[in-house]
């Protein structure tokens, strides 16, 4: 019981901090789960962020899913899931009743702005060291470097890219264990 | 059967907006043409609340929605629907990774998985940075840099490495920081 109340308070207070989005979850999650619980490790994490892009539904609860599910079977998951959402729920619930022009308030809009550039110093921050930790040669660089250049340039969806990418890695690898099988 | 319905709509969002918050508008336009439940002026108001409140866009807008057509329970109802395809397929594919795990072809898919992983959240910051330190979108130049945003970042950034807190402390920083600056 104590460990599914840990789940559901660890991934509320996640929900309640994410501004922006799946991704800017990130530092949170790193911290939280890698870090202090030691539910994953960082390199899996990356994997159910990359998983998480490819599959249905929206990114957080998917990574909340896996750890969920990973911790305590399906009723972890679901416990995790429904923390991860708890915050929302409420949030909106209240503005939806109360406030009506809640995004239209001065305040919040600072406040907003404020966030906004501390969620992209995180964000950036925790990819770069998860980034040193995951990809492990020269070969994973360059291909996270073409899958960053075609996300900027193009407008391929995400997750075709990450897909695609899960062929190249099979082929980069396949190619380097051919080499190794000739000498 | 509102809540019926409710739950089959955010279901099926759910199960196809592969890749998280934004991917889910296109259902909703939808939604919004075939049951009236909102109006569009809602809509975009929507995703004003969303972008200003933590949480996942997606399940802010089913929350919003649920509220605003069956009440508290609606908004259950509607984030249940929205998130059941994930974790059903998450719960899937975990346990295909775990049967399959040992096989070097998982492995090689995930090496090339995690880059891709890297490279697309790397890509959001940056374009989340773009709208937190560039005040117009035209060509860049000296006097379109937020500097007041980006002396905030570099503060910021500094404190982290210096102090190492948990993220949510910074961004708490950062949304008062906001505030006084009038950002």
């Amino acid at each position: 019981m104590k460990e599914f109340l840990d789940l559901f308070l660890t991934f509320a207070r996640i929900g309640g901090f994410t501004f922006g989005g799946g991704y800017a979850m990130l530092p949170i999650l790193q911290r939280d789960v890698v870090e202090k619980k030691k539910w994953a490790t960082e390199e899996e994490l990356m994997d159910y962020y990359a998983i998480g892009q490819c599959t249905p539904g929206i990114i957080a609860v998917n990574v909340a899913t896996f750890i969920g599910y990973r911790k305590k079977g399906i009723a972890g998951a679901v416990v995790a899931t429904f923390g991860m959402v708890m915050p929302s729920i409420l949030i909106i619930m209240v503005i939806a009743a109360a406030i009506k022009n809640f995004s239209d308030i001065e305040w919040v809009q600072h406040a907003l702005a404020g966030i906004t550039v501390c969620v992209c110093v995180l964000v950036l921050d925790t990819v770069i060291k998860l980034a040193k930790k995951s990809l492990k040669d020269i070969w994973a660089w360059m291909l996270a470097l073409a899958v960053f250049l075609a996300a900027l340039i193009t407008n391929v969806p995400a997750a075709l890219l990450v897909v695609s990418a899960g062929i190249a890695g099979i082929a980069v690898k396949k190619a380097a264990a051919l080499r190794k099988g000739d000498k | 059967m509102l809540y019926l319905r409710l739950f089959l709509e955010f279901f099926k969002t759910g199960l196809f907006s592969v890749g998280g918050g934004l991917a889910t508008l296109p259902f909703l336009y939808e939604m919004q043409e075939k049951t009236g439940w909102f109006t569009v002026e809602d809509l975009s108001h929507l995703i004003a609340v969303s972008e200003s409140t933590p949480g996942p866009m997606g399940v802010n807008m089913a929350t919003y929605t649920g509220f605003v057509t069956g009440g508290v329970p609606g908004c259950f109802v509607a984030v249940a629907g929205l998130v059941t395809p994930s974790v059903i397929t998450i719960i899937i594919v975990y346990r295909i990774l775990e049967r399959f795990k040992d096989s070097r072809y998982v492995e090689w898919a995930m090496y090339g998985l995690k880059a891709a992983s890297a490279a697309l959240i790397f890509s959001a910051g940056i374009s989340v940075a773009k709208t937190a330190f560039i005040l117009e979108e035209t060509a860049v130049c000296v006097s379109m840099i937020n500097w007041i945003a980006a002396a905030l970042a570099a503060v910021l950034f500094i404190a982290m490495k210096l102090t190492k807190k948990h993220p949510i402390i910074y961004i708490i920083a950062a949304g008062i920081a906001g505030v006084l600056l009038q950002l």
